[in-house]
């Protein structure tokens, strides 16, 4: 059975007072152009900080277009405006690498006990872990840590995954099976393990996880690149219509001397020229949008899911139809015993007595919940089964029936077929009634188990399955973002009915198999919807391949996890709608910070043009509807706006923007109200009140 | 699709279509209306006694104070030039437009001094065609009292032909209502002698 | 203003509504391969016209055969055209006699005919003989027209088709366009107009007698005045229907001869949106999802309403005219009043400003006033709805096309913010489509702002400015915005004719349409290969009146952030200095 448990990561501050002291070092190495050249806004912004600098030290010089300390002013401001976004893209970097760190220290070489064979007797070479190759052999013993990812193919032991997991219970690996895959830096804590390694140094899942969280290798994903040309483009109209502008105001200007030679109009400077270009391109969001893309991944992270790529995170905010299994994602992990439905003529403390007796020596967790069942509802206390001298007859594929041998009496417990023909062969039948009681609960969605004494039918057991509580709202509200849950069941179709009815999902698929699982998956996407799953297995591994958001869970086997293109380090089924919704919460992020980007340009317009055009047309005066103290108090406000609200919107790039599960329409109309509404006005208060200050402090 | 295939579709398909819509089309157009509507097609001539004196359509240019005048008119090189049509093309801040209405206002106010009425504004104004045949009924009951001075008629009898030549909006909501100054003239010039002898 | 003057405005809005859905349903049948009743009548010529071609009715085009079919036979036609008014003296139906065209007029109005942009550089009555308006400019009305239509129809294929590669046969489509949708119109309107008394006829001009003789500037005296005649009312009708916007005369439909009613002027009028309106109608039935088609129509035509009320608000101010004598100025039953200069009085301000409106909303550029003369901000309405890529409602399908890509600059930044990467119709935009987006967005406002910066510092260009102050900026800006949108409306006072601004406004208006036209195709080749991703509760949806705000934000912000400072130059100043 899987793991269950919460992650138990102490979720990050989102200022760490030292990843905020690293940061700022960080800003200030990223602005080299080299960098900078890859996001094409900043890299505007860093050219006419330049430039700016170069007039300032001109002007300083005395032969300036305007007041040095205006320009001054501008220049500084502009580099601020670099710093910021630089600023913030290496606090979320910051974040990852904190990260990284830790999971780095459990990475440390370590030796390993090199196996030439299987056959552990006859000893291993000690060999640095760094020097093991794909397909070695190496034997791992109580107290040494895991030398590299690998598969267990001898031994069974406990090991201590909380370098990766964060999780302390120990967990057991074993050969065979969906427990045998093994990550390198865990440490096993009991017993010994033969791991044949399957993966190069550097190649390791430690090793990626590293890189990711530390956005080493991070690409821009798809929709980023996207969102980026749109920026781009954005920012190539405003240059052209900041650069024209300085031939239109040389024209006005001839044109207003033209009529009045007095007129002291004078051309636009460069330096203002410059000021409205950086206040007018989506700065905003094109110095957040990589923050946010990191931010995205590390959110991920807390979430305890490993992202192989950002394009994963990116398509989860995409998923259509989510692919979930019964057990441990919609129901609780096992069927449980609700009742005790007793043949005709016979009693229901009979049953219980007889159903818990056949029980006692079932470990499964029915096994022990008939037990309970019987306990709680009869009274009837657990015995000992050798007290009672009784035999455990254990399940077996030729019977599939269970059972116990007491002295005077066998009891058997079994699915209504096995039953019937053990009857049969005994030249018995079901009773009727009991026959009826099977099949209510199996159309309930139950399963039924048939308990007879020798021959005597005594009665049925229902066994069902619990739904988690809540999980039909969380249904509800995915069905809302527009999204399908399907629900993955190797239950027969009626009982899969009942329970997919019961939980909230929209469809099942029951007797499911590796194959027509791929198949369903297969058949969603040729309809051009996104499918997101979760599987651990290695017969898991097709599907995972095939779908567009795959979680594998950390517990899984190597292949699943190779398969996957995200690893959920707490093993939770249930965590792939989380993971939709961080992928959700990315996208909305970005796209909210682009609006409030654009719209805030309106505002800024207001406090430009009637300043950067007063002395040609004092006229234009009249559009400075935010009664800006100076001409150069309304450039300055503008530009200083510009730059501190890409601080002030740091931490919502990082948290990412108020999620909610609701209707796109709904949140279309949220959003574009909340940014770009706001986006249209809070520029507007922001410049007036930085040009009160600036006034107040007698600074302009 | 090679090459050759593509120019020779373009070349075939343009010739063909130049055919039917450059040849075919305005040929068939000019048939069907020179047969249906003779009269509008070419122009809406007038024809008094065999000579073309005018369009209906194309205004003309009066002077005199004995006939109504139309709107300014901004052709070259002499006003309601129909072989040049021409609209001022002067902006709202243009002093040249202030200076053309003013130039109007003194012609009008030298040739009828004792009209203290605000003058309509289409009459000190040029028309986007510079060949506007009308002007507004305002613009024509401003010139009511001179154009009846200058004639010897009585200004009710000329306000009466005014109201007679006034169209009013077509189909009673389209356009705006109207005066044809040529038409309005001639029928003053039916009424009386033409002043031409008078000057 | 008066009531009646609301009235008309409503009337027309009305009237362009009612048409949209007949005639859009015909379209959709046309480029759908449905019967529609006129196939059956000129099915024959269709066929006669793919035989001779050796076009195989059938044969699909990729996005890049499609392209190419489209320069090659704008290519073709331009040439033509030039050709025409370059030797024009030697061949018939020039009965005027007038000379050949110069070379730098005949190349800037051979690209404004192609390009449907139809920008006069030159006078239609003193510089084109009858023969080069009828099979120059005349057929360019057509063919640009039908080759903006098979461009949209190649559009809404890549949208509605999925997982395919071909867009339809560019032959076929501009083969229809002609034949069965812009050829029986033009026939409709054509004697709606001579019936009005638009001229039709190839007789000489006609010399008539003045009532009162007048006398030249240069003191000759002048007795005569002369009827310019020709076969106007079939080129204005096509003109009209294919927002060529090319006037017959130089003033446009502010000759009489061109627009002689009120009842003309309303035909004139809807015959500029009435395909542009109607193809939204069109698409929506194409792809299957009309609400997506009455949004579109929605979204243009609220921006339509708004601005046209802007406009017509602004010119019913007369502006202050220093006269020395009190002016009536307020509309009353007798007259218009308002800003009268450069209006005719038959139009008055409602049908000027309406007109204004609606010729540059789409990409007409046809004029029944001046807009020169306009007070500053109505002439900014024009200006503005040039600058705003000619999408609303816009040219005969470039119009669209347009508007499908602001759409999908919409649908991105929406997209994004319902948490999804974007998709318009189920079609994911992707890297690709948005830097074809992109380069339709950016080209013409690149290109306007360019060649007016050109102007603006160039002797050449300073030397032909009509009006002194802001106005003169704006003629400059006006005149880029018109060719770098290919729109062809002019403020009429710049003096364009020179070697320099046909040159300039030439290239302008090349790159204005066939560097949009190539993304467009590119676009449509794109998105023709996707599937479509079925809707859901958590797609955006793009039929509904959040979406139609949105898209109207779109359009305007992408326009007005970039010209802001510009018309702040031109016609905002201007405005404040009244």
């Amino acid at each position: 059975m899987l793991q269950q448990h919460t992650h138990s990561h102490q979720p990050r501050p989102l200022f760490d007072p030292q990843i905020m002291r690293g940061a700022i070092m960080a800003a200030v190495r990223k602005l080299d152009p080299r960098h900078q050249v890859r996001n094409p806004v900043m890299f505007v912004v860093e050219v006419g900080s330049v430039l700016t600098t170069g007039l300032a030290i001109q002007a300083s010089l005395g032969q300036g277009e305007a007041s040095p300390g205006f320009i001054w002013a501008i220049a500084l401001w502009l580099w601020f405006t670099v710093l910021f976004a630089n600023f913030a893209e290496a606090v979320a970097e910051g974040r990852g690498k904190a990260q990284a760190a830790t999971l780095r220290q459990s990475r440390r070489d370590v030796q390993a006990k090199q196996l030439s064979s299987t056959d552990r007797s006859r000893g291993y070479t000690t060999v640095p872990s760094t020097s093991l190759r794909k397909g070695d052999l190496v034997l791992v013993e109580a107290g040494d840590s895991i030398p590299g990812d690998g598969d267990v193919i001898d031994g069974v032991a406990s090991v201590d995954e909380s370098a990766i997991t964060g999780e302390s219970a120990p967990v057991i690996r074993e050969s065979g099976g969906d427990r045998s895959a093994v990550t390198g830096g865990t440490r096993v804590l009991s017993d010994w393990l033969i791991v044949r390694i399957t993966a190069n140094p550097g190649e390791t899942f430690l090793d990626r996880m590293i890189e990711m969280v530390e956005g080493a290798k991070r690409q821009k994903t798809p929709n980023e690149i996207a969102l980026n040309i749109l920026l781009a483009s954005l920012t190539i109209i405003f240059l052209f219509a900041t650069v024209t502008l300085l031939p239109f105001s040389l024209y006005s200007v001839a044109a207003v001397k033209a009529l009045d030679p007095a007129s002291s109009a004078a051309p636009v400077t460069v330096t203002v020229l410059v000021a409205l270009l950086v206040c007018l391109i989506p700065t905003t969001i094109g110095g957040l949008l990589s923050a946010i893309g990191i931010a995205g991944m590390d959110r991920m992270i807390q979430a305890n899911v490993i992202a192989m790529s950002g394009r994963a995170v990116e398509a989860a905010g995409d998923v259509d139809v989510l692919l979930l299994d019964k057990t441990g994602t919609i129901t609780l992990g096992n069927r449980q015993a609700t009742a005790f439905l007793p043949a005709p003529g016979i009693s229901a403390a009979r049953l219980a007595d007889a159903a818990q007796l056949a029980s006692l020596a079932d470990e499964t967790p029915e096994g022990r919940s008939i037990v309970v069942l019987a306990k709680e509802q009869y009274g009837i206390r657990e015995r000992s089964i050798h007290a009672l001298e009784a035999e455990f007859i254990p399940f077996s594929a030729q019977t599939r029936m269970s059972g116990v041998q007491v002295p005077d009496r066998t009891i058997w417990k079994g699915a209504v077929d096995a039953i019937e023909r053990y009857l049969q062969d005994r030249r018995a039948a079901l009773p009727a009634q009991v026959r009826a009681d099977v099949e209510t609960i199996a159309k309930a969605g139950g399963t039924p188990l048939v308990v007879v004494e020798d021959v005597t039918v005594l009665g049925v057991i229902q066994l069902k399955d619990i739904v988690k509580g809540g999980i039909k709202e969380r249904f509800g509200a995915l069905r809302q973002m527009g999204i399908k849950t399907v629900m993955i069941t190797g239950d027969n179709p009626l009982t899969a009915a009942a329970i997919a009815a019961e939980a909230g999902v929209d469809d099942f698929l029951a007797q499911a198999t590796p194959e027509n699982k791929l198949e369903l998956i297969r058949e969603y996407q040729r309809g051009g919807r996104l499918v997101a799953m979760t599987g651990d297995g290695t017969n898991d591994a097709p599907a995972l391949a095939q779908a567009d958001v795959a979680v594998a869970m950390n517990s899984g086997t190597q292949a699943a996890k190779e398969a996957g293109n995200m690893v959920d380090l707490d093993s939770n089924p249930t965590k792939l709608i989380e993971v939709v919704e961080i992928g959700k919460q990315l996208l909305m992020t970005r796209g909210a910070l682009t609006t409030f980007s654009i719209a805030n340009d309106i505002a800024k317009y207001f406090a430009i043009i009637p300043a950067a055009f007063a002395t040609t047309y004092p006229a234009l005066n009249r559009l400075n509807i935010m009664r800006l103290a100076s001409p150069q108090s309304a450039i300055i406000a503008a530009v200083i706006f510009n730059a501190l609200v890409i601080v002030g919107l740091i931490p919502l790039a990082l948290r990412g923007i108020a999620y909610r599960p609701v209707g796109a329409a709904l949140v279309l109309r949220r959003n574009l109200l909340i940014y770009g509404l706001g986006g249209l006005i809070v520029p507007f208060i922001g410049i007036k009140l930085i040009d009160m200050l600036l006034v107040g402090l007698g600074l302009v | 699709m090679s090459m050759r295939s593509l120019i020779r579709g373009a070349l075939v398909v343009f010739t063909l279509l130049t055919l039917i819509t450059g040849v075919l089309y305005p040929l068939a157009m000019t048939g069907v209306a020179q047969a249906l509507f003779p009269q509008q097609a070419n122009g809406s001539q007038l024809v008094v006694d065999g000579q073309v004196v005018g369009s209906t359509l194309i205004g003309q240019p009066f002077a005199d104070p004995a006939y109504f005048w139309g709107r300014l008119s901004a052709t070259a090189p002499f006003a309601y030039n129909s072989a040049a049509a021409s609209g001022s093309n002067l902006g709202a801040l243009n002093p040249a437009r202030s200076a053309a209405a003013a130039a109007r206002v003194a012609a009008l106010q030298s040739a009828d001094p004792a009209n203290s009425a605000p003058i309509p504004i289409d009459l000190v104004t040029a028309s986007g065609s510079g060949l506007d045949p009308h002007i507004s009924p305002a613009a024509a009951l401003y010139q009511v009292e001179r154009v009846a001075r200058a004639r010897g008629l009585s200004p009710e009898l000329v306000r009466q032909l005014v109201e007679q030549h006034t169209e009013g909006r077509q189909l009673g909501i389209l356009g705006e209502p109207r005066v044809n100054v040529l038409l309005l003239n001639r029928a003053l010039d039916a009424l009386t002698a033409a002043p031409a002898a008078e000057r | 203003m008066q009531w009646q003057s609301y009235t008309q405005l409503a009337l027309y809005l009305g009237l362009l509504l009612v048409c949209v859905k007949p005639l859009g349903a015909y379209m959709a049948r046309v480029y759908s391969d449905q019967p529609f009743g006129l196939d059956r009548l000129l099915a024959p010529v269709e066929r006669g016209i793919y035989r001779l071609a050796g076009v195989e009715r059938k044969a699909e085009m990729g996005w890049k055969t499609y392209a190419g079919a489209v320069l090659v036979f704008n290519l073709l036609g331009l040439l033509v055209v030039y050709l025409l008014q370059r030797i024009q003296q030697w061949l018939p139906l020039n009965p005027a006699q007038l000379p050949a065209v110069t070379a730098d007029s005949a190349f800037n109005t051979a690209i404004s005919f192609a390009s449907n942009t139809n920008w006069q550089g030159y006078s239609g009555e003193t510089s084109l003989s009858y023969l080069t308006q009828m099979a120059g400019l005349g057929v360019q009305n057509f063919l640009s027209a039908a080759t903006g239509m098979a461009v949209l129809v190649a559009l809404i294929r890549g949208l509605s088709r999925q997982s395919v590669r071909t867009l339809g046969n560019f032959w076929v489509d501009l083969t229809r366009s002609t034949l069965y949708i812009l050829l029986p119109l033009a026939c409709v309107v054509t004697l709606l107009l001579v019936s009005q008394g638009v001229v039709q006829s190839f007789d000489p001009y006609q010399s008539a007698t003045l009532l009162q003789p007048t006398t030249s500037s240069d003191g000759t005296p002048v007795t005569q005045q002369v009827l310019p005649l020709g076969p106007a009312a079939s080129q204005i009708a096509i003109k009209q229907l294919g927002t060529n916007g090319g006037g017959f005369f130089g003033v446009n439909s502010a000759h009489p001869f061109e627009n002689p009613t009120p009842l003309s002027n309303l035909v004139e009028m809807l015959a500029i949106l009435l395909i542009p309106a109607a193809l939204c109608y069109t698409f929506g039935v194409m792809v299957g999802d009309r609400r997506q088609g009455w949004a579109v129509l929605a979204a243009m035509t609220l921006i339509f309403v708004a601005f046209m009320a802007l406009s017509v608000a602004a010119e019913q101010q007369a502006p202050p005219l220093e006269s020395g004598a009190p002016l009536a100025t307020a509309a009353t039953p007798l007259q218009a009043g308002g800003n009268m200069e450069g209006k005719e009085t038959r139009f008055g301000i409602a049908n000027s400003a309406l007109w204004a409106t609606a010729t540059t909303a789409a990409s007409n550029g046809s004029v029944n006033s001046m807009h020169d003369a306009y007070t500053p901000l109505g002439g900014m309405v024009p200006m503005v709805l040039m600058q705003l890529g000619e999408v609303v409602y816009g040219g005969v399908g470039s119009g669209l096309y347009g508007m499908l890509t602001f759409a999908i600059i919409a649908v991105f930044v929406a997209g994004l913010m319902v948490g999804r990467t974007p998709e318009y119709l189920g079609k994911k935009i992707e890297t690709f489509e948005m830097k074809m987006a992109a380069l339709i967005i950016l080209i013409p406002c690149v290109t306007v702002l360019l060649a007016t910066a050109l102007a603006v510092s160039t002797d050449a260009g300073r030397a032909t400015v009509a009006n002194p102050g802001p106005h003169g900026f704006s003629e400059i800006l006006y005149a880029a915005s018109s060719a770098g949108n290919n729109n062809g409306s002019a403020f009429a006072g710049l003096g364009a004719n020179t070697p320099f601004y046909n040159m300039l406004l030439g290239l302008a208006m090349l790159s204005a349409r066939y560097w949009l036209i190539v993304p467009t195709l590119a676009l449509a080749g794109a998105l023709v290969r996707k599937q479509r991703v079925p809707t859901g509760a958590g797609t955006l949806p793009t039929h509904t009146p959040l979406f139609v705000g949105l898209l109207i934000g779109v359009v305007l912000i992408v326009g007005a952030l970039t010209f802001i400072p510009a018309l702040a130059l031109g016609p905002i100043v201007e405005q404040l200095m009244l």
